[in-house]
This record gives structure tokens, C-alpha cells and sequence, in this order.
């Protein structure tokens, strides 16, 4: 078991790095080549900054558009945050003095993660406008996740499992000195769930996490008259007249 | 052949979001190009026996030259952030008008065609093969986006609609689906010089009559130049401004303007379309043509400043893209932008916005204004969606919101505005915006104005506004054919410089 799941996870890591980079680097080959900023938009690249900022913490775009997918999707995305941030005590040796000090914030994280996901799903089911968009994917992905979330909540709050040990597995994944998984059901399960979702992630729409900083409407300075903005591409247009 | 019979919606108290009505809208197609105009543009005029794999190499080109096409087709989560902010959804009901299912009718064919979970489980990730009947909706939904961006203002990813509507039509283009209403304009836009097809005597004409009404009326002999070399500023504006009611009444406010300030202007006989309707598909070459026009007239002319007139989407192109396309604008280091650059006066911006020319100069001083003269008015303000979310004027973001109304409240001395959600970035499309101005089209257009006529309505019972100003030639168009089927009078409909016009002194 310990050898599958070791394997399970390496191969999931690597699809989801070598995923991830290819996506992030065929978006940055790709050239925008006019401004399309939504605006009104900032006019310098510090203010370019500040706006993807308040995008990428606050949701600003979807606080102004509805306000329950803003509370149900900032629950989820905070608390996985808080969540993802608890777990790196599982990788660092030495724990980092922040992790430590936001363990109890991670703990109850889980809850608003997870009621935020409910929230989400609960609205593709009542809402009719977002039933008739929703793909067997979109349910399918928030099940997976609610899935991670409550197995883990299962270990924090209801049977703990011996985190020692897993520790242990998981530095010893990173330095390549295979150590027993314990076999807690719970665990195994939670685990191979979070490896579907590694691998799952460059290949569906969770390429919002990096999308999001490659979209021109958010990511460009409201400049056109003060600056000349031409791709590669259409730069050779000019050459021709 | 005469356009189908439909139901006018009803104007309630409040912009309400409907339930979904399926297929509602499926019968729209809007009239199809024909062959002399699609072999003139270049594309075929039928689908041939490869029109899907053609389809297929042209989504793949357009994936490799436009970051924003294949970001936002990756990118949306289906969170329906959007779903109830497009005027052709809340007008219409029918669920593939809102954007993200707008969005789908592409997005399904890339996730089958370019995805590896689109090709592996296509029914999980609702992916779809190239079909002839998902062809159709392309053609029926493309046709029913005004590529407004209201839903790019709201999308957590900024997705914008219209770059995928752009992209849509570009395809069906490129396998024989033009549509006649705008590949036509496009034509006589090249070949003429603007998309009403009036050649250059005929401008003549036109102008020298307007010159005689103007002194007829007001006694003062104000010019409308045309093709006059070594003027100071070449005002480029949409050729509806040339005859058509009401926006006839803001050129000869520019005019005015012009005359009072003591600018020496004039307009191009080449160049005499400010709109570009190379904008409404993306196809960079056709924009960039149609652009041309104006850095040619201007180098020809050898004029300081380039002056746009009241057109949304041509401000959109203008201020956003000319610089990029032609070089109107600053900062080029290149040998074809240097040679334009340095002609023009660089105490002005370049382009510029009539309003902005005018605001300033009202503000300097340099020409009067009596408001009075606008009191039988109760004017309120339209913003337009190209002007409101793809552009700017002033220096400060959101200068294209307060410079417009500035400029009102300094011609008129009644204004009010409408509810916050239906103005500013949050606009509402007029509802004939981006190709879809044409009477086969005249459904889409009437239920698309409902969110405009809505807050409309809630202005002229609290506050008896009895007209409302815009700076765009389609809004004007549409609006005065539309309103009044909503049973507003058509003459609520006008441009700013419109007032302006009014309440200018001359002396």
C-alpha cells in the first residue's frame, strides 16, 4: 500500500507540475495583441497590481456581480487556503513559526471550506439559470472536493489518525526515503482523492487559478494613447506598408 | 422577406430576471452574406465539404493569436456570476443568451477538439463534436451579443463574451456564414470610404446644405470643411452624423464648437466613417484596413490633431486600438509610428473625444454656453457600452463617466441620472450594438432594449425626463427605431453636442 500510494503520488505531483507549467507557459506565449482591458481600468502597472490583488483576495468582480456566490466562494477559497496552509506542517521539518500559529485557524477552516462548497453545489441544483449550465464535471468537482474536505474533517474532529507516521511518509516522499503509510481508511482515502484532484487540475476548469493572471481584461493598464502595444504577430503588418 | 411577428415585452417597475425559456430565440438568423460581399472580403460564400475542418484550423489559428480567446475558454468555473447580466437574456429569456452558455457554444467544440479531458470523456466535461446544428446556434447566438461587456465587468476572470462572439463570427466567416448586415458595410467601407456607401460629392453636397441651415437659423456662417490640407484638426465621425435624425443635430454641434473656439478643422472625404465595423469579428487584417483610412487622411492632410465624434464603438477603436493598428497615439519607437508621431501636436491627447475637446474648452473659457436655452429639457444620460467599458477619456480612470455629464450639466441645466446598476460601468447595452443594427434582426433588438427602457421608464415618472443624450451613432439608430415601441416619443433621442448645439453662443 505504502509503495502505491507513494507511486500514486509522484506521478500525480509530476502531472500536475509538468501540467501546470506547460499551461502557464502556453498562455504567456500567447500574445494579446490589443488592449482590452475592462474599464474603468487602472492607467499604471502598480495599479494593475492593486486591482488583480483585490481580484485574486477580495473576489471583487464577483462581490459586485452576486452576492451568494461571493459568500459561498470566498468561504471555500479561504478556508482552503487556511486548510492548505495548516497541512505544510506535514512537509516542513522544522514546522515554519506561521504554520504553527495558524493550526487552530486551519482546523475550523475546514468547516467554512466545506460549507462553502455545499453552498456552491446546493446552487447548481436550485438556482435555474445554474442548473442549465452545469456539467457533470462541475457537480462531480465539488463532490470531490466536499469528499476531501469532510474525510479530513473525519481525522481532525471524529478519529484521528496517526499523524506521526504520516509525516513521516510524506518527508520521506520528498527525500526519497520511502516510510510506511498507516493504513487508517479514512487516510487512504483522503489521500487518493487528493491525488485525483493534483492530477485533475491542469486539465480542467480549476485553470482559473492561473487564468486568472493571464486574463488581458484584469491584467492590462488602461494606456493605449500614451503607449504603442503591438504583438509580434501584427508588428510584422507594419513593415509591409 | 418580412420579419417574423413577436410580442413586445412589457416594462415592469424593476429589471426583472426571468425564468429560463429554451430555444425561444433559436429562430433568429440574422440575413446572410452573399456572394459578391463574402468574395470581396475574401471568404467563401457556402459551407464547402470541409467547412468543419476549416472551422477547426481557423478556432486553432485564432487560439495561437489571441491570449484572451484561450484563456477565457479555459478559464470559467460555470459559477453564474454572469448568467442575469446580459440585456439579451433578461429581454429574452432564452438560456443560451446568457453568457456563459453563449460562451459554451464555443467552449464545448474546444474542450472536444483542443482539451485532453474534451477528448477522452466528452459527455463529462460537456464537450460536443462540430455539428451542423451546433454550427447553427453559432450563427443564431453570435448574432444576438452586442459585444457589449457588461458580463466581463461581473465575470470573476474578467471573461469578456464578445472576444468569443468575435472569434465565433471570425469562424463562420472563414466557412461561408458571413453575415450580410456587416461584411456589406465593410465593403463599402474599403471601397468608398463609409459604411453608408456616400461618395465624396455627395458629402459635398450634404455639408454645403448644412452650412446654409446653420446660417439660415442662426445667422453666423459656420463652415463644415471637407479635405481642406494644413488644417489644424481632422475630425473623423460616424457617417450616420452625415443625414440621419437625430445624429445630424450633434455634427452640427461640432461644427459650432469648432467655429466658436476659432479651431481651424476639417473633415475627410477618405476617411468620413469613424465606425469600424472590422471591430465586431476577429479578424486583426480587416480592423486594421478600415483604420487605415484615417492615419492615411491625416498624414495627406497633415493635420496636428485627429478629433473623434460621438460613435461608441469607434471611440473604442480609436482610443483603445488606433495606436496599436496605426500609430495614432504616442510612444511608438518604430519607423512607421515615428513618421505619423511626430506630426501631431503633443499638448493634446491623440486621439481625442469631442467630449473631452469641448468640456475643455467650456471649462477655459474660451467658448460660451447659456444653459437656459436647454430648459425645456429634463435630459438624462445614456452610457454607451463601448465608450463605458472599453475606453477612457481625461486622464483619470472613469473620465469617460464624469467628463460626458460634466459637459451636460454645463449645456442643461436639468439632468438626473438613472439607476446606479444600469449606468456607469454597469451600463446597458441600447440593445443594437455590434452588427446586430438591421431590421432582420429587429426582435433581438427590441427585446434586448428592455433593461435600457426599464430605467428609462423609472426616470420619466419620478423625474419627467423627456431626453435622454448619448455619444453614439448605433445607440441613437436603434433607440429612436426602438423606444417607440415601448411607447417613448422618438425625440427623447439625442447626442450631447446636440445640447451643446443649443445652448452655444456664436457671437
Amino acid at each position: 500500500m505504502t509503495i502505491i500510494y507513494a507511486g500514486m503520488f509522484y506521478i500525480a505531483t509530476l502531472l500536475l507540475v509538468i501540467g501546470l507549467a506547460y499551461k502557464i507557459f502556453d498562455y504567456s506565449r500567447t500574445p494579446a495583441p490589443l488592449k482590452i482591458p475592462t474599464t474603468p481600468a487602472p492607467t499604471t502597472q502598480t495599479g494593475v497590481v492593486y486591482r488583480m490583488a483585490k481580484e485574486v483576495v477580495l473576489f471583487e468582480s464577483l462581490f459586485k456581480s452576486n452576492k451568494w456566490i461571493w459568500v459561498f466562494g470566498w468561504l471555500f477559497h479561504f478556508g482552503l487556503f487556511l486548510v492548505l496552509a495548516r497541512h505544510l506542517r506535514y512537509f516542513t521539518q522544522p514546522v515554519w513559526f506561521w504554520v504553527d500559529i495558524i493550526q487552530p485557524f486551519g482546523k475550523y477552516a475546514s468547516i467554512m471550506m466545506v460549507a462553502g462548497l455545499a453552498g456552491l453545489l446546493a446552487r447548481r441544483f436550485v438556482v435555474d439559470r445554474v442548473r442549465y449550465i452545469s456539467t457533470p464535471s462541475d457537480y462531480l468537482m465539488l463532490v470531490l472536493l466536499i469528499a476531501i474536505g469532510v474525510s479530513g474533517m473525519m481525522m481532525t474532529f471524529v478519529a484521528h489518525t496517526d499523524i506521526i507516521s504520516l509525516k513521516e511518509f510524506f518527508m520521506g516522499l520528498m527525500y526519497f526515503d520511502l516510510q510506511p503509510l498507516p493504513q487508517d481508511p479514512i487516510l487512504l482515502i483522503h489521500l487518493a482523492l487528493v491525488a485525483t484532484l493534483l492530477v485533475i487540475f491542469p486539465v480542467s476548469k480549476l485553470l482559473h487559478a492561473p487564468g486568472v493572471f493571464f486574463s488581458p481584461t484584469r491584467n492590462q493598464a488602461d494606456n493605449p494613447r500614451e503607449h504603442r502595444h503591438v504583438a509580434a504577430w501584427a508588428a510584422r503588418l507594419d513593415q509591409n506598408n | 422577406m418580412a420579419a417574423a411577428e413577436f410580442d413586445i415585452p412589457e416594462i415592469k417597475n424593476d429589471i426583472e430576471v426571468p425564468k429560463l425559456r429554451e430555444d425561444v430565440m433559436s429562430h433568429v438568423k440574422t440575413f446572410p452574406a452573399g456572394q459578391p460581399v463574402q468574395d470581396f472580403m475574401g471568404y467563401p460564400h457556402e459551407l464547402g465539404e470541409d467547412w468543419k475542418d476549416r472551422a477547426i484550423d481557423k478556432m486553432g489559428d485564432l487560439l495561437g493569436k489571441y491570449r484572451s480567446l484561450k484563456v477565457f475558454l479555459d478559464a470559467c468555473v460555470h459559477c453564474g456570476a454572469c448568467t442575469d447580466k446580459c440585456h439579451y437574456y433578461l429581454g429574452t429569456s432564452d438560456p443560451k443568451n446568457m453568457p456563459v452558455a453563449r460562451q459554451d457554444l464555443m467552449r464545448q467544440v474546444y474542450r472536444r477538439y483542443f482539451t485532453t479531458a474534451g477528448k477522452l470523456f466528452p459527455k463529462l466535461v460537456g464537450a460536443k463534436d462540430l455539428t451542423k446544428e451546433v454550427l447553427d446556434d453559432w450563427y443564431s447566438y453570435y448574432y444576438q451579443c452586442s459585444e457589449c461587456r457588461r458580463c466581463s465587468v461581473f465575470c470573476p476572470y474578467g471573461i469578456d463574451t464578445a472576444e468569443i462572439t468575435m472569434a465565433g463570427r471570425e469562424i463562420l466567416n472563414h466557412v461561408g456564414m458571413g453575415q450580410k448586415y456587416s461584411n456589406e458595410i465593410l465593403g463599402k467601407v474599403m471601397k468608398i470610404g463609409n459604411n453608408l456607401g456616400l461618395p465624396g460629392p455627395a458629402l459635398e453636397d450634404t455639408l454645403e446644405g448644412l452650412e446654409e441651415d446653420i446660417e439660415a437659423d442662426t445667422g453666423v456662417p459656420v463652415k463644415m470643411p471637407l479635405d481642406v490640407k494644413g488644417a489644424e484638426v481632422l475630425l473623423v465621425t460616424p457617417s450616420a452624423d452625415f443625414f440621419s435624425e437625430p445624429h445630424v443635430e450633434s455634427l452640427i454641434g461640432y461644427a459650432k464648437v469648432f467655429h466658436a473656439a476659432g479651431i481651424n478643422w476639417t473633415l475627410s472625404s477618405h476617411a468620413s466613417e469613424a465606425g469600424n465595423f472590422g471591430l465586431f469579428d476577429a479578424n486583426y487584417d480587416v480592423m486594421r484596413k478600415v483604420a487605415m483610412r484615417i492615419r492615411d487622411a491625416a498624414l495627406e492632410l497633415g493635420v496636428k490633431r485627429i478629433v473623434v465624434g460621438e460613435c461608441g464603438h469607434a471611440w473604442r477603436v480609436a482610443y483603445s486600438f488606433w495606436n496599436t493598428l496605426t500609430g495614432i497615439g504616442y510612444g511608438g519607437n518604430d519607423p512607421f509610428s515615428i513618421e505619423l508621431q511626430q506630426q501631431l501636436d503633443h499638448n493634446y491627447p491623440q486621439p481625442q473625444h469631442i467630449c473631452e475637446l469641448t468640456n475643455d474648452l467650456i471649462k477655459a473659457g474660451t467658448i460660451k454656453v447659456d444653459p437656459s436655452k436647454n430648459d425645456d429639457l429634463v435630459v438624462t444620460y445614456h452610457d454607451s457600452c463601448n465608450v463605458a467599458r472599453a475606453s477612457r477619456m481625461g486622464t483619470e480612470p472613469g473620465g469617460q463617466f464624469t467628463i460626458p455629464r460634466e459637459l451636460i450639466k454645463s449645456v442643461a441645466n436639468n439632468f438626473h441620472n438613472m439607476a446606479d446598476e444600469t449606468i456607469y460601468e454597469s451600463t446597458f447595452c441600447c440593445g443594437g450594438g455590434g452588427g446586430l443594427l438591421t431590421d432582420d434582426l429587429m426582435e433581438v433588438r427590441v427585446k434586448g432594449a428592455l433593461p435600457r427602457a426599464t430605467a428609462l421608464n423609472n426616470v420619466v415618472k419620478e423625474h419627467q425626463v423627456n431626453f435622454m443624450a448619448m455619444i453614439c451613432a448605433i445607440c441613437k439608430a436603434q433607440f429612436t427605431k426602438v423606444l417607440p415601441k415601448y411607447g417613448f416619443d422618438m425625440s427623447m433621442v439625442g447626442g450631447v453636442h446636440q445640447l451643446v448645439s443649443k445652448a452655444i453662443k456664436l457671437d
